[in-house]
């Protein structure tokens, strides 16, 4: 902490002297410089920052590495009396009380191995430091020599930012590509236990019977409990209502906004229907469990039907509520980027605004709109909490939207809380139906960005 | 009435030929974008089966004007028009005008060429589809082919009908915008500076359509070319600051402006 704030000065300090030492060179007279002040300033300030930041880096790691070695080295005799869990939790707990914290069942082996380690760590620290200030120093000093006015320091503060910013969307993508390697190597593990075949085609979903009864290992799963059918077939069930709410809604809202909306009335709408989008979604979950969903029982009763108290319908209403915004924003974008010349030209011919918008702007943006609705789908595909708290947990293969069903996203849930080894097929399932989920919502995408590409080439 | 009666042999006196009959009178014309008065009271008279030019420099209220002609200016929520515009005696400001059957009759023709993302057949077919003028196919394909052949376009597309507007070249797509609005047998045309967006030759052939169109309707058309002017239209009206300057025979105006502002502006001291 110390040495990052000492760096953090010595830069700055690097800073200012370079940007006044070039003004000092070039006579007072900034103009005379190939390079603004600015950017000596900045020249100096990474020579002192980022070969320090990277010796730091390596240097730390080095002295960690160090510490542990001497460690296990020092302390051979008492680790080899140890067992496998037992040496690494004697190691961390010498690190532990290195750092002043405390352990459980101290010895006074653990002891003289903290006090060891701490030794060794505060004699790294102090040669870490001076290291990095050295080099701080040195890349100040390197720096300062090289000031002069001819000096290209613009191109040089240029490059570090370029990769400065090559070096954040590596990170993006990097964390990207993490996940989805997780997700295929979790699922590769999982299909191992369970056919792939079973697991895509199955028609039952019981995964919490797949190890019941005393003395079965997890080795033993019931690969026919995992059939995921059910959980695809509710989440189609519960997007397709979804979408029959916020299609038309959706548009039409998007139609009225574009089209007809007085640009007051717009300026207020908009954002008020944005907010929708604002909303967490368990909020929406309450509104579903609690509000719509007995509402529908209700009527249901009136009419002479049963409806369970967590229907797809419920969780279908709310979710479609939900995703209005996502339609009829993006739909709005859409609908105003078709060019006025086009609206003038339809009414130039005697077409009414209905027909305009009908024949002409609605065509024209419609590669817009059907990507609009594939995002909100793969949104409502992706959609957990509504389900959760609306739709049940029960995986049952139907039709019926007055039925409990439940979806891969809630599926996920429940099999991923509570306590669970991490290496039963039951979890490793989780893993699986996150990984169909995701082919299923990056194909959605994918298509919906193609469509939208096409339709750039559209107007022009 | 014959296009090649000329209007050279009358005499430079008479600004307002007596020969052909008023198709469109403006009188006392306003108009106003939201407080900002645009238009002040103008009066023009367009006479059937000529070509109207519209000169002045930007700004001056003739688009606005052209737009009052058609009632394009209805689309536009803060405007405000005042005043009379009579189509064949009928004043189109009337309640009772649809604003549908006189855009029929008053066909528009864009700054920019805006052929709808369809295929060049559709694009054509756009108002007689609206209109219901055609019973059944055939009578459609007749009113594409006749359309395309006068706005001079049929023979470069008759083999690519189902091909899109878009993909024409500018002067394509403005003739293909004149196709579309022939289509509907409008008795006026409206063009507003319909060559800006083209190149020299593209300008020379809608042009030169411009002049054979004139045996068929009455055309309007909005310019910042004091040559396009002189050659395409037989009347002119110079527009400056929302008022109508002077009007009159084309050839009169450009050889002999009444109005000190005129002359600047043809021999390019305004604008």
């Amino acid at each position: 902490m110390m040495v990052a704030l000492a760096l953090i000065a010595l830069a700055t300090i690097a800073y200012f002297t370079a940007r006044s030492r070039s003004v000092a060179l070039a006579g007072g007279d900034a103009s005379t410089l190939h390079s603004r002040p600015v950017y000596h300033g900045f020249y100096a300030f990474f020579w002192v920052l980022l070969p320090a930041l990277a010796i730091w880096l390596v240097a730390s790691r080095i002295a960690d590495w160090y510490i542990s070695s001497s460690l296990s080295e020092r302390f051979s005799a008492v680790i080899e009396s140890l067992s496998g869990p037992q040496a690494g939790a004697f190691i961390n707990d010498a690190m532990t009380l290195a750092s002043g914290g405390r352990i459980g069942f101290p010895d006074d082996d653990k002891i003289a191995a903290g006090e060891f380690v701490a030794g060794l760590q505060s004699a790294a620290f102090w040669l870490v430091a001076a290291l990095v200030i050295g080099v701080a120093l040195a890349g100040f000093f390197y720096a300062y020599s090289r000031i002069e006015p001819r000096k290209r320091t613009r191109q040089a503060v240029e490059r570090v930012v370029r990769y400065a910013l090559i070096a954040c969307s590596v990170v993006a993508v990097l964390t990207t590509i993490g996940i989805v390697f997780s997700l295929i190597f979790e699922s590769v593990r999982f299909f191992g236990r369970v056919s792939v075949f079973d697991f895509l085609f199955g028609y039952h979903w019981s995964p919490q019977s797949a190890f019941e009864g005393a003395g079965a290992s997890t080795a033993d799963d019931n690969s026919r409990v995992f059939g995921a059918i059910p959980l695809f077939a509710g989440t189609l069930l519960i997007t397709f209502i979804a979408m029959c709410v916020a299609a038309p809604i959706g548009l039409m809202a998007a139609i009225y906004l574009s089209d007809y909306a007085s640009a007051g009335f717009r300026k207020i709408a908009k954002p008020v229907l944005e907010i929708l989008a604002g909303v967490p979604t368990v909020v929406y979950g309450f509104f579903a469990a609690l509000t719509v969903a007995p509402a529908i029982r209700g009527w249901g009763e009136v009419i002479g039907l049963t409806v369970s108290s967590e229907s797809a319908l419920a969780a279908g209403l709310v979710m479609g509520i939900m995703i209005i915004p996502f339609v009829s924003s993006l739909s709005d974008d859409v609908i105003n980027a078709v060019p006025q010349s086009l609206r003038d030209g339809s009414a130039g011919l005697g077409a009414t605004k209905s027909e305009t918008i009908r024949k002409v702007v609605l065509p024209a943006a419609l590669p817009g709109i059907v990507s609009a609705l594939l995002l909100a789908v793969s949104r409502a595909i992706g959609e957990t909490m509504i389900v959760v708290m609306a739709a049940g947990l029960a995986a049952n293969l139907t039709i019926n939207p007055l039925e409990a069903v439940t979806t891969v996203t809630v599926q996920i849930v429940t099999l991923l809380v509570g306590d669970q080894e991490f290496d039963s097929a039951k979890t490793l399932a989780a893993f699986a139906l996150g990984l169909v989920l995701f082919i299923i919502t990056l194909a959605l995408n994918v298509v919906a960005l193609r469509v939208v590409q096409k339709y750039k080439e559209q107007y022009d | 009435m014959n296009a090649t009666t000329t209007q050279q042999t009358t005499p430079a006196t008479t600004t307002i030929p007596s020969d052909p009959p008023v198709k469109m009178e403006c009188r006392d014309l306003s108009v106003f974008y939201a407080e900002k008065q645009a238009l002040n009271g103008v009066d023009l008279d367009i006479r059937e089966k000529q070509v109207t030019a519209l000169i002045g420099p930007s700004g001056c209220g003739k688009s606005t004007f052209l737009r009052c002609l058609n009632r394009m200016n209805d689309t536009v929520d803060i405007a405000r028009v005042e005043g009379k515009v009579l189509l064949d005696g009928r004043d189109i400001y009337d309640p009772d005008v649809d604003v549908v059957e006189l855009r029929a009759d008053v066909g528009m023709v864009f700054q920019k060429p805006n052929p709808f993302p369809k295929s060049i057949y559709e694009n054509v077919a756009y108002g007689p589809r609206i209109h219901g003028l055609a019973r059944g196919k055939d009578e459609m394909d007749a009113i594409v082919e006749k359309s395309l052949k006068r706005a001079g376009l049929w023979k470069e597309v008759s083999d690519r009908l189902a091909e899109p507007g878009t993909g024409l070249s500018g002067g394509q797509q403005q003739r293909l915008c004149i196709a579309r609005a022939i289509a509907v047998s409008p008795a006026v045309i409206l063009m507003d500076e319909p060559c800006s967006a083209l190149d020299p030759i593209a300008t020379a052939i809608v042009e030169e359509l411009i002049d054979e169109l004139r045996q068929r309707y009455t055309i309007v058309i909005v310019t910042h070319s004091m040559q396009q002017a002189a050659r395409v239209s037989q009347e002119t009206a110079f527009f400056h600051l929302g008022n109508i300057v002077e009007t009159g025979i084309t050839d009169d105006i450009f050889t002999n402006p009444k109005d000190p502002r005129t002359e600047s502006y043809i021999s390019g001291r305004i604008g």
